[in-house]
């Protein structure tokens, strides 16, 4: 065997997002050691573009807000099949893992009586979300990053793992590459934490960075894990459209929380037209209402505009596909008309949303004090990822914890805006703390040299095949493919086709040829890639097939209404022995009365 | 759709050369865009970094036509397009490859900053108050993206290459947002003076004009912090009796 470079840590965390910082400071606070891994930079992780802010019941704006109701919301949003026990402990927990940011040093903006400030987002029934300005993310990687470091964690930047180690059962460590001179390092470790993000770059309009190609999704699954819920992917109905480089760069909900309306081409605010049942008693009947709302009047209920981003997303679509929409395909989202209200509305647009302001001025040359941008959806999250214990986020292979965008449960079919932030210090902090206690009681598994050098081998076979297709191409094959058949609106005929498409593209990915040498070679990058944007969009696209119906962001034009046989049901992808992808469904846990009941009182 | 030349520098440690690119540009169209146009379809080995594409995170930044950028923020409708678009590394950190440069200095000198470290909360639940116009300029410092753009123009670092001595721009307003945060406890002022070199800073302001965020990096965090470094040298008890009444 080659001499690979090894490192040896107690726990290794894969992923610097969010999730994944805390998970190592928690973990590390918990005596053992600990290494971390990332394929970016240190504090450039897709975290860092998070806007609106982070959902806490802190009540510090609304006193009438608790983590019931926080609880309440969170399953409301999530069509009830969330994982209960997750959204408990989340709702719960979320304000102490806030509380805590402040005490690490993040500067979250103020109330009159100088503690934190909270503002409104859709789905959340009171103003809920602590935040910075429309910069959140960015305040909270930084204060995780600065804390961090201090706290005696072994970071390794810019390290793709393309495989995890095992040990009969057990995950024992990782294995993968340094981007700067492409030499492959094992990492050993009693436990492993997977904190890699998001899927949104197996769709071609995405607001997701360059890191979220699902690789801890792919990594677990062929470790053995099981994938939950993966037809629930989010698409946020607010992306740019225009013009077509920043395509789906994400525009905050806070627009529409600051009093942002949508309207189509004739001028006509759609959002009142449809308003589902069990959201009619929460919401504006009219526009001054709506507008108070907004403005912080507490007996207001909110605009329609708020309602979760599945509903407002596919009223968007709706919209376009029956030809009331903008110029370039979108709809229009206007903050500019509050100057009716305010008198200073343009330097309080500028104040509330500056990147907005900015975003739009040097991408679009769009000044959005003056006039309405135009928007349309945009992948944006997935709800399903790696199945854990609420508790403890271990996955069912022993030694493999989850926590963050790869895991899922919390969100159920939806999740709302301002709770994957929380989602990820709540349930990174647990990841840490009950993989530093699964390292404590168990020893290093024993490393298969044979099948390491098996995996260097596969990964650079690449470069044998110089001629071979370019990789760039397939991926952008497979974007264009999930992006059609895939989507917002999925029936069968079009998912089976991306199926067969799926297939030739995994012959395709085999194929693919590198020029170059192995340092920093992007070509070469994204061939590994390939195998694990392959793996999720063939997750998504099965278990989008086995839930015939319409629940929360999956849509099924041929199965649109909701269906009792699957309300109680997550499909649930496994690797078959024969390395085929299955998918089953699986029923939900039962939720405890007590809940039941705080579900009923909030109804 | 018209076509423009971009004059990419290709090459490692070891040396290398502009090598010229042609593609088409079409309306929107930012730097970083023409570089994946290129790397997809050209030149597949090209080292770039990025993460966002949104101006967020700070990992493109390089030398377009000579000025430190973001690449994806810098529309090429700014830009002379009958001329080659120069696209180079930045020149304050050594060269990995192509427009990769190794700016791990930059994280080893903020380990050496000593850590936030707030005063007892205010109120029994563990919580602080604090009042926004007390933040107010640390929310502006807060901004900062981490991009370095600053490190690589400053002229202590780019042209004197003072790196063991001065922390440089992003971590002279790094300390400064840390003193003027209202709950830190800490004094930073000796360190600054003596290992971290704020007295190599001329206030050229050449940092500030280059500053993604648009932070008044000397106005705003240099200076004043000069003007606390000379106070308490010179009078530290009354430097001490200041920052307790703050
Ligand atoms: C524009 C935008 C705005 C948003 N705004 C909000 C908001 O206001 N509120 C909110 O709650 N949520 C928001 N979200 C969602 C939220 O930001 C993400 O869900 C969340 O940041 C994911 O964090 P994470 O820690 O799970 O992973 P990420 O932050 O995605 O980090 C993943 C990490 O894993 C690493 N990694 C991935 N693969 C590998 C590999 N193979 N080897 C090694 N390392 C790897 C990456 O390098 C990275 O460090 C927003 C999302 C977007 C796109
Ligand atoms: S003002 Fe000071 S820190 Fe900024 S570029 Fe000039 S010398 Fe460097
Ligand atoms: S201060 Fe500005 S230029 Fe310097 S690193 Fe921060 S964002 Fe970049
Ligand atoms: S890619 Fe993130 S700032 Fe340019």
């Amino acid at each position: 065997m080659p001499d690979y470079e090894t490192f040896q840590h107690d726990v290794l965390v894969i992923g610097s997002g969010g999730a994944g910082l805390r998970a190592a400071i928690e973990a590390s606070a918990a005596g053992v050691s600990v290494g971390m891994v990332c394929k970016c930079l240190l504090g450039k992780a897709h975290t860092v573009m998070a806007e609106g802010g982070i959902a806490a019941a802190l009540a510090n704006v609304d006193d009438r807000d608790s983590w019931k109701v926080h609880f309440a919301d969170t399953m409301r949003g999530g069509q009830y099949v969330n994982n209960w026990r997750m959204a408990e402990l989340h709702a719960k927990e979320a304000p102490d893992r806030v509380r805590e940011l402040e005490a690490w040093g993040a500067v979250f903006d103020r109330t009159k009586d100088g503690r934190i400030l909270q503002r409104n987002f859709g789905g959340h029934k009171y103003p809920r979300l602590a935040h910075v300005g429309d910069r959140t993310g960015l305040e909270m990687i930084r204060t995780l990053q600065d804390h961090g470091v201090h706290q005696g964690i072994d970071v390794h930047m810019e390290i793709c793992i393309v495989t995890l180690l095992k040990d009969g059962k057990r995950v024992i460590g990782a294995f993968g590459y340094d981007r700067e001179r492409g030499r492959f390092k094992i990492y050993r470790a009693k436990a492993v934490v997977l904190a890699t993000g998001g899927i949104g770059k197996a769709y071609k309009i995405t607001s997701n960075s360059w890191d979220c190609t699902g690789d801890g999704h792919s990594l677990a699954y062929h470790a053995g894990a099981g994938l939950i819920d993966m037809e629930y992917i989010q698409f946020h109905p607010t992306g740019m459209v225009w013009p077509p480089s920043v395509r789906g760069m994400l525009v905050t909900e806070g627009v529409r929380g600051e009093g942002g309306i949508l309207t189509n081409k004739d001028g006509k605010r759609f959002m009142f037209d449809f308003i589902p049942d069990n959201y009619k008693a929460q919401t504006a009947d009219n526009e001054e209402e709506g507008w108070r709302y907004t403005q912080g009047d507490k007996n207001a209920r909110r605009p329609p505009e708020l309602l979760t981003r599945d509903h407002v997303a596919r009223c968007i679509v709706r919209e376009i596909k029956e030809g009331r929409g903008s110029p370039h395909g979108g709809v229009y989202l206007d903050i500019a008309w509050i100057k009716k209200k305010l008198s200073n509305a343009g330097e309080h647009i500028k104040r509330k949303l500056p990147s907005m302001y900015h975003q739009f001025k040097a991408l679009g040359d769009i000044d959005i004090t003056q006039e309405p941008m135009e928007v349309g959806p945009t992948t944006h999250y997935i709800m399903g990822g790696v199945q854990v214990d609420a508790d403890t986020q271990m996955s069912d292979v022993p030694g493999l914890f989850a926590a963050g965008e790869c895991a899922a449960g919390i969100n159920g079919a939806n999740r709302l805006g301002g709770n994957s932030l929380s989602d990820l210090v709540v349930f990174g902090k647990r990841a840490g703390e009950f993989a530093a206690k699964f390292a404590k009681e168990n020893a290093h598994g024993e490393v298969d040299e044979a099948q390491i050098d098996g995996y260097a081998r596969e990964a650079l076979r690449p470069f044998e095949n110089s001629a071979g297709e370019n990789p760039y191409s397939v991926q952008r094959d497979l974007q264009e493919v999930m992006q059609h058949n895939v989507g917002i609106v999925r029936d069968e005929a079009e998912m089976l086709t991306a199926l067969d498409h799926l297939k030739t593209f995994w012959e395709r990915a085999d194929r693919v040829g590198v020029i170059g040498h192995r340092d920093f070679n992007p070509g070469w990058h994204t061939a590994l890639d390939l195998k694990n944007l392959l793996t999720v969009s063939e997750a998504v696209t099965r278990a989008a097939l086995e839930r015939k119906e319409s629940r929360g962001a999956q849509f099924r034009d041929d199965y649109p209404d909701k269906d009792e046989r699957f309300s109680k049901v997550s499909t649930i992808i496994r690797k078959a022995v024969d390395g085929s992808m299955e998918v089953q469904l699986e029923p939900l846990p039962e939720m405890p009365d007590y809940l039941k009941q705080i579900i009923e009182e909030m109804k | 759709m018209s076509a423009a030349i971009f004059r990419i520098w290709r090459g490692d440690a070891k040396g290398g050369a502009f090598e010229d690119y042609t593609t088409d540009v079409s309306e929107g169209m930012v730097v970083l865009d023409a570089v994946h146009e290129i790397q997809a379809k050209q030149a597949n080995d090209l080292a770039c970094r990025w993460n966002c594409k949104a101006g967020k995170c700070g990992s493109c930044s390089a030398e377009v036509n000579g000025m430190p950028k973001l690449m994806c923020m810098s529309r090429l409708s700014d830009l002379p397009l009958e001329k080659p678009v120069t696209i180079e590394p930045m020149k304050a950190f050594p060269i990995q490859k192509d427009l990769i440069t190794d700016v791990s200095w930059n994280y080893r000198v903020k380990k050496k900053i000593r850590k936030f470290n707030p005063r007892p909360p205010d109120a029994a639940d563990g919580t602080w108050r604090i009042a926004q116009e007390d933040i107010d300029r640390v929310q502006e410092f807060r901004k900062c993206i981490e991009c370095f753009l600053c490190q690589d123009v400053c002229h202590v670092l780019r042209d004197h290459r003072k790196h063991d001595e001065f922390i440089g721009p992003r971590f002279l307003i790094y300390t400064a947002a840390l003193e003027m945060h209202p709950l830190d406890t800490e004094d930073r002022l000796e360190e600054l003076r003596k290992a971290h070199g704020i007295g190599y800073c001329n206030i050229t302001k050449c940092c500030t004009k280059v500053c993604p965020e648009n932070i008044q990096i000397t106005d705003n965090g240099i200076i004043p912090l000069k003007e606390r470094v000379v106070d308490d040298h010179y009078d530290p008890l009354g430097w001490i009796w200041k920052k307790l009444k703050r």
